[in-house]
């Protein structure tokens, strides 16, 4: 086991390399970093221009193999991402982001899995009662509408009344001081982004959940589990539900774990700098650091993603472990 | 032996022996359907008791485990159920999901058809059983493992110790039905209800089960309701037997007089139709015309009248209703006519459903004089053994193929039989996979396929084609028959006016019509879409068709009609048949030769009538020997040589002869002889004129 776990991370290293590789080529040569200095006003001369991005290893001046050599051996050598184009830490940003987002999306990841799967699994047992057309309806509604819209949507719904029911721009608001308030201000802050970000997944798991647990109801295995004794709810529960899960299983761990990057509209609305943000400022800002470290982290965690989704599908079934 | 209360720890009451258990009368249940209510059962009477097993026989769509279902209370929530289910003196019907759950698995015991499907795939069966137990018996977590390992042996599952914690998948068909069969006795109910308990199941595998269900019965000593479609099972296993047709009993009695005098012509057909292995000459079988009628809306009358040859008006607007033969007598029937058979200037049952002709065969030159239309020569198929979802990694190799020789020549049949995993399907499928690379020959007409370049290789398809087992899933649900029949000749370059021109053929040569070709496969019974198959592999004017098990799927109605068909087709265009089957009486009644394989070999090989007569493999022998004959009477006078244990892995085959570890010859020789068996692989020795057995101490035995 140990081996192949090493053989198949190895292959993992490769693959993340060429990814990297390819993404550090594109950005460098169609990003221009120095654009953000030219077009300061007043512009700074160019000379200096030059030289300050020499320092960052983002110089166009210099060949692009050279800067690649740099970039990689810095990254190897000494785990360093390079700088930003404004001589920031891409190591610090991008430290800083992925806490952002691991706190952003841990509630609303689990949440949905969970409410995802329940709500599909109660859909099955009801199908074509009228709650579970509602809820298709609904769900497809909700899959329907881009989560911008969800997202600026619930902003409106919010300021409806007088002022803010809960404060949501950013992760907390700074005029708040003392660690329990802060605290209790995140978490107030939390509540919007969530909702949006659980009003996407909780339709799209419980559209499978409901499909693989329609099948599931028909089981014979199912009917075995009555014919021993156990009153319907209890054999849906114990026996369909443990079984329907599996299939979904993979879909769920892709989705929780792509989102790190992949909830870039959330968190450009509500103001939280996370991941998702930076892989579209980064582009937007000609930071061609930036790109290759959210290329890096990306290519990562696809790969953890599908590493994750077999080991849990191994422990949910016992038909493929052996 | 021990007391059952003993074995089963439960004290029970039980009823004393021969009084009623399980009434129902009258049961009457539909569902909704796209076309109307389907009236699935309509009116169903029948008394189980105490220590008795009662068949209830029927073929598919007669409302059989429909009933069984209504029974357990599991029927679906759009289900309509009227009359009476009592167990006892307790009214089942209308009782609640809760008040029901306490009745299931406790008082009913339930083991269904696919014990692989039947078992929740991802908890270990050990996990299964104790939850069986722990739902109406007060037992901790370690009582009940224990009795649970108790139960596992009592239905022979070996080193229970050891495998009570494997899942599903890893036990064989037989160990998972054996498996189902401790889970329905855990809680020592007083009704068992087996729905189809064998079926999907091999006949070694088969006499296993039912000598465990047998035991089961006499250990808990529960009334078994035994629901099938096999009447061989029925002869061995049943004490009384109520006979289904379109939602009703149509017949009921002792199994003695429904096997020996039977009133009904549907029975009288039934029992007609089946193939049987203790049948002399090759016959035709006789049909009943004919497909059951829709359920959703029954003509008037009797619902056989229209397959019926004996119907008189009065069938056709006044339904029968079940009557005793005699006044007082068990034996009860509905037919308007059933006075009238088998009486004194009535009608008789023999003949009474037309027997075809059989085929005139050109009696032609002798075998070895004939050319050979396939020639297969030590062919070997070796898989490599995979392991792990998330790495895999070869871990062995499973030998499904293990050299095989033999020849087909033309105008004959050769049956390749043998259990699931003996390596026949494989044989069939590098057979017709020209193109693979393999190892051994394959020759076709004489042209070894293996030097064939491709235009070789496509003229060679004309002449072997294929009939699938699954008529259903073998023909594209989006293609009109005619086009169906066409696709062969089109890729064959045949123009349109000469396809034209030969699908009406077609439908005719198998008993269809030529306005047939309009309609959807979707529009035909099973049957007819089987004989779709066959005028489709019949398209390019064949020499050789492979038949994969073309009749297994159907009713035993219908199969006689498909195996008289290919009879006739055989005589008039002078067909070869590779027939891959592993029931051994269809096999008695259409093939020449034999060749019965075993773990990737042919074990034995030759004519029909020699190998049948005188088998002379041991293995040949158990596999004659559990297949059960629709006779009561013969089959309680048998015995049985009830092989132990299942197949080994192909992957793991053992050495010197592959048969040793199951062989019951084996067992009985002298330590001296069987070292010959432990290292030395027996080659096949020639028995006589056309009949070989792969066996050291080959002898024949009778076994029929």
């Amino acid at each position: 086991m140990g081996r192949y776990l090493l053989r198949r991370l190895g292959n993992y290293a490769i693959l993340v390399f060429i990814a990297a590789s390819a993404t550090y080529f594109l950005a460098s040569f169609t990003l221009h970093p120095d654009i953000n200095y030219l077009s300061k006003n007043p512009r700074p001369p160019l000379h200096s221009i030059y030289t300050i991005l020499h320092g960052y290893n983002l110089d166009p001046h210099t060949p692009v193999c050279l800067r690649y050599w740099r970039w990689l051996t810095g990254i190897v050598l000494h785990g360093d991402f390079g700088r930003t184009y404004d001589g920031a830490s891409v190591n610090t940003e991008l430290g800083r982001r992925v806490l952002v987002s691991t706190e952003l999306l841990f509630v609303a990841t689990v949440l949905g899995a969970v409410g995802g799967v329940a709500v599909g699994a109660w859909n099955a047992l009801r199908q074509y009662r009228p709650s579970d057309r509602v809820s298709t309806i609904l769900s497809y509604v909700l899959l329907a509408t881009p989560v911008v819209v969800i997202a600026v949507g619930l902003r409106t719904l919010d300021t409806a009344g007088d002022g803010p029911l809960v404060q949501y721009i950013g992760m907390y608001d700074p005029k708040v001081h003392g660690t329990l308030p802060v605290v209790l201000n995140n978490l107030e802050h939390l509540v919007l982004p969530t909702l949006t970000l659980l009003l996407a997944q909780i339709p799209f798991f419980s559209r499978y959940q409901r499909s693989t647990m329609l099948d599931v109801l028909g089981s014979d295995f199912l009917r075995t589990a009555r014919a021993k004794g156990l009153r319907r709810r209890q054999a849906v529960l114990r026996h369909g539900l443990r079984t329907a899960v599996i299939p979904v299983m993979p879909l769920v761990v892709y989705n929780v774990v792509l989102l790190f990057t992949g909830a870039t509209f959330t968190e450009e609305i509500y103001g939280w700098h996370g991941m998702g943000e930076w892989l579209v400022d980064s582009i937007t800002s000609n930071d061609v650091n930036a790109v290759a470290a959210v290329a890096i982290f990306t290519a990562g965690i696809v790969l953890i993603a599908g590493l994750l989704s077999d080991l849990v599908y191994a422990a949910l079934d016992p038909r493929v472990r052996t | 032996m021990t007391h059952p209360t003993a074995v089963l720890g439960v004290p029970t009451s039980r009823p004393a022996a021969g009084s009623p258990v399980l009434t129902v009368s009258d049961l009457r249940v539909s569902f909704p359907g796209e076309a109307g209510r389907v009236h699935a059962v309509r009116g169903v009477d029948f008394t189980l008791h105490a220590g008795e097993t009662l068949a209830v026989v029927g073929e598919s769509g007669s409302g059989k485990s429909v009933t069984a279902t209504a029974v357990l209370g599991l029927l679906p929530d759009d289900a309509e159920v009227s009359g009476s289910v009592r167990l006892g003196d307790r009214e089942l019907l209308g009782l609640s999901d809760r008040r029901m759950s306490a009745i299931r698995g406790r008082d009913i015991g339930m083991v269904f058809q696919d014990p692989l499907s039947a078992l929740t795939p991802v908890f270990s069966v050990g996990t299964q059983l104790v939850e069986a137990l722990r739902i109406h018996q007060d037992l901790t977590a370690a009582q009940a493992r224990e009795r649970a390992l108790e139960l596992l042996d009592l239905v022979g599952i070996p080193d229970p110790r050891r495998r009570v914690d494997a899942f599903p998948h890893e036990f064989s068909g037989g160990m998972r039905q054996r498996a189902m069969i401790a889970m329905a006795i855990a809680n020592d109910p007083e009704v068992i209800i087996a729905d189809e308990p064998t079926t999907a199941l091999d006949v070694t595998i088969q006499a296993q089960v039912l000598e465990v269900l047998r035991k089961a019965q006499e250990v808990t000593g529960a009334a078994i309701l035994m629901i099938t479609h096999d009447l061989g099972v029925v002869a061995g296993m049943a004490d009384r037997v109520v006979v289904m047709y379109a939602g009703k009993p149509v017949e009921t009695g002792t199994a003695d007089e429904l096997f020996a005098t039977p009133r009904m012509p549907y029975t009288i057909g039934l029992l007609g139709s089946v193939p049987r292995l203790d049948a002399g000459d090759r016959t035709a079988l006789t049909p009943i015309e004919g497909t059951p009628p829709s359920m959703v809306d029954l003509p008037a009358g009797c619902p056989f009248a229209a397959r019926c040859p004996v119907a008189v008006d009065r069938c056709r607007t006044e339904e029968p209703a079940l009557r005793a033969v005699t006044t007082g007598a068990a034996h009860a029937t509905a037919c308007h006519r059933a006075q009238e058979i088998d009486a004194p200037g009535g009608i008789p049952s023999p003949g009474m459903f037309p027997t075809p002709a059989s085929p005139r065969r050109p009696g032609g030159l002798p075998r070895a004089e004939r050319p050979e239309v396939l020639r297969v020569t030590n062919l070997t198929k070796h898989f490599p053994l995979l392991r792990g979802s998330v790495f895999k990694h070869r871990v062995g190799t499973v030998r499904a193929v293990d050299g095989v020789d033999f020849d087909i020549r033309e105008g004959e049949t050769l049956a390749l039989v043998g259990e699931s995993g003996c390596g026949k399907t494989t044989t069939m499928l590098q057979i017709l996979d020209l193109a693979g690379r393999r190892a051994g020959s394959v020759a076709v007409l004489g042209k070894d396929v293996g030097r064939l370049d491709g235009r070789g290789r496509r003229e060679l398809r004309r002449d072997l084609q294929v009939v699938f087992q699954d008529p259903m899933a073998s023909l594209d649900s989006r293609m009109p028959v005619g086009d169906i029949l066409a696709e062969p000749l089109r890729t064959h370059g045949w123009d349109r006016a000469r396809i034209a021109g030969r699908v009406p053929e077609l439908l005719r040569l198998v008993g269809l019509l030529p306005e047939h070709a309009e309609r959807y496969p979707a529009e035909f019974s099973g049957g007819q879409r089987q004989r779709i198959g066959i005028a489709r592999a019949l398209a390019l004017d064949p020499k050789l068709i492979v038949l994969d098990e073309p009749v297994s799927a159907l009713d035993v109605s219908i199969q006689a009609g498909v195996i008289n068909l290919l009879d006739e087709l055989q005589a008039e265009l002078g067909l070869s048949y590779l027939f891959i089957a592993h029931d051994l009486s269809v096999i008695r009644h259409i093939a020449d030769r034999v060749a019965v394989m075993y773990l990737g070999r042919i074990v034995e090989a030759g004519d029909v009538e020699d190998v049948f007569a005188r088998p002379a493999h041991p293995y040949t022998q158990a596999l004659l020997s559990a297949v059960p004959l629709p006779d009561p009477r013969k089959e309680r006078q048998r015995r049985r040589i009830i092989l132990q244990g299942d197949l080994p892995s192909p992957a793991d085959t053992p050495s010197g002869c592959r048969f040793r570890t199951r062989c019951p010859k084996y067992r009985d020789l002298a330590p001296a002889e069987s070292g010959r068996c432990d290292t030395e692989d027996p080659a096949a020795g020639v028995l006589g004129e056309d009949h070989s057995a792969a066996c050291h101490f080959a002898a024949a035995l009778e076994v029929l």
